[in-house]
């Protein structure tokens, strides 16, 4: 493992310039806002829900490259898993970004969200990479109120 | 050299200009943030702790003489610097929004009725948004806003005829933290005063570029922050005019703005104490005076001079990179480099500049409104002061290629 990964993994700027599942979603069953009051980083995901298997997900709106990414890569992992698995998948998520820079990095775990882990160098980003999970979880949750990333510690 | 501002020498009186990453200097180009400290106003506010420190205005001992004595002879500094006709008229905060919030508080409480109307302009920082429409919200006025032009400029005709018989206070930024444009105060104050409505103008991003002199703006109030004008944080101006101050009720009560208190009644002292609830930041006021000495032995007209120079020389540089473009293009424009790329979010931008060891701002500034007006969710923005160099702008603009080459 490379220390000092990059922030901006190929990865990451091909999903920048072509966000997955950018779209609004008139069908959905769920959506919620996230903002980031410091930066202006706004985006809405959509959820469409079958029982308790995610169906679908979208999102539409404007941020930085981490943030819009982030929301991208979210959507292509998503789809068919139950409620349960999608906040399992956050936690190993927000755990990953928000490690020491130095802890290993499981990327049979993680998978493509191991791209990420170059955010554990610059703390300030982590907002960045969970505003787009922090709503999603807060859309199948129902709540009308939307998400700001300053309403949690990360 | 090109300019009769010794900038290599001026350099070396501050301290973090020399801070290294990585190896490499910082180019700080985020003054419209803060402004970095000369040494000489580090070592006065050490100076104060460790030779002058004691409560001021309860002199009966030798120390509290000598710190008030620090303390007003500051004021009667930073009164002349910024050419307040009184010492009184100059009143001590802990930064512009405290400023701005006193005189909305205050003035809104004492003459803003149901009705009324406040003009702020499209260009204002958060700080000279919100206390208005707390006043509006409070007081059942209205709140009406300058519109601007594509270059980021006011629409001065537009303005004239907003003002009308409602109109209690105008609410107007010197220069814009966001954009750079230099409003034309002198002639908002002239078309205000024609109808007897004050003007309260915010110098935050004025005093540190450009001389200042509030009786020659013409301003009935005039705010500002030591930080952004090489003194320490947590202290501010505010003048007033002593008619205007004369008639307000004050905005924090407590002591040292008090003549005589008993639980029925008491009596206010009179300015500038009236406006001084509680200790000052005398630490901060002493080393603000020495700021205000400090670009004094400069000059600001050379600092003005200079820094056009530098802007200039920065907007030929950034201007011609292909899906750059620049946000506020004003004719009569400060230090600030704000811009747009096609491909990367100001907050990538930012974040690979500081890789490259060039420090800016990104984001909306505290001045959402002008992001909407341009139509963008945010800017990068480098701001300059008179210690930036020309070499320091070929740096940004290396940044800035190296960011394209990232996302383009």
């Amino acid at each position: 493992m490379p220390e000092n990964r990059a922030l901006y993994e190929q990865v990451i700027l091909e999903h920048n310039k072509k966000p997955r599942n950018f779209r609004d979603m008139p069908e959905a069953s769920c959506k919620s806002e996230g903002y980031n009051p410091l930066c202006g980083d706004h985006f809405t995901i959509y959820v469409k829900v079958n029982g308790d298997i995610i169906e679908d997900v979208s999102f539409m709106g404007a941020g930085c490259a981490i943030s819009k990414s982030s929301a991208s890569v979210m959507t292509t992992l998503l789809k068919g898993k139950t409620r349960k698995e999608a906040e399992a998948l956050f936690v190993k998520f927000h755990g990953m970004v928000t490690a020491s820079p130095e802890a290993d990095i499981d990327e049979n775990d993680l998978g493509r969200l191991s791209v990420f882990a170059g955010v554990r160098e610059f703390p300030v980003r982590i907002k960045c990479a969970t505003l787009a999970w922090h709503s999603m979880l807060a859309a199948l949750d129902g709540k009308d109120a939307p998400v700001t990333t300053e309403s949690d510690p990360s | 050299m090109d300019t009769e501002l010794d900038v290599e020498r001026l350099r070396h009186d501050f301290p973090a200009l020399s801070l290294k990453r990585k190896g490499q200097p910082i180019v700080y180009l985020d003054n419209a943030a803060t402004s970095h400290k000369p040494l000489c106003v580090i070592e006065a506010e050490n100076r104060f702790y460790r030779t002058q420190n004691a409560n001021v205005h309860r002199g009966i001992h030798y120390l509290s003489e000598v710190a008030t004595e620090a303390y007003e002879e500051a004021r009667k500094r930073i009164q002349r610097f910024l050419g307040i006709p009184l010492s009184c008229e100059t009143i001590f905060t802990r930064g512009t929004t405290e400023g701005i919030n006193l005189v909305a508080n205050s003035y809104g409480r004492k003459f803003v009725n149901e009705g009324d109307e406040i003009v702020i302009s499209a260009m204002e920082h958060h700080s000279n948004i919100v206390p208005w429409q707390m006043v509006r919200d409070e007081r059942k006025a209205k709140l009406r806003v300058i519109p601007m032009n594509d270059q980021g400029e006011l629409l001065i005709d537009e303005y004239e005829k907003m003002l009308n018989d409602r109109t209690k206070i105008v609410a107007v930024t010197y220069v814009s933290n966001a954009l750079g444009t230099i409003n034309p105060i002198r002639m908002m104050a002239d078309m205000a005063h024609k109808r007897g409505i004050p003007i309260l103008v915010d110098g935050a991003q004025a005093v540190p570029h450009l001389p200042i002199n509030v009786a020659e703006l013409g301003c009935d109030f005039f705010v500002c922050s030591g930080h952004k004008m090489f003194g320490p944080t947590g202290i501010g101006v505010m003048y007033g005019k002593a008619e205007w101050l004369n008639k307000l009720p004050p905005y924090q009560g407590g002591g040292d703005m008090i003549l005589n208190v008993t639980f029925d009644k008491t009596a206010f002292a009179s300015l500038p104490y009236k406006f001084e609830a509680g200790t000052p930041n005398i630490a901060g006021v002493v080393a603000l005076g020495t700021a205000v000495d400090y670009l004094q032995s400069i000059g600001m007209d050379k600092i003005a001079a200079y820094e056009h120079e530098l802007t200039e020389y920065g907007t030929k540089l950034l201007e011609p990179i292909e899906g750059l473009k620049l946000i506020g293009t004003a004719k009569a424009k400060a230090g600030v480099l704000a811009f747009v790329l096609e491909n990367a979010h100001p907050h990538d931008i930012g974040q690979i500049l500081d890789d490259c060891g060039v420090a800016i701002r990104a984001g909306h500034h505290c001045a959402q409104p002008v992001m909407q007006r341009f139509g963008v969710p945010a800017t990068a923005r480098a701001s300059l002061a008179f210690y930036n160099t020309k070499q320091e702008l070929d740096a940004l603009a290396e940044a800035v290629m190296k960011v394209k080459k990232v996302f383009d």
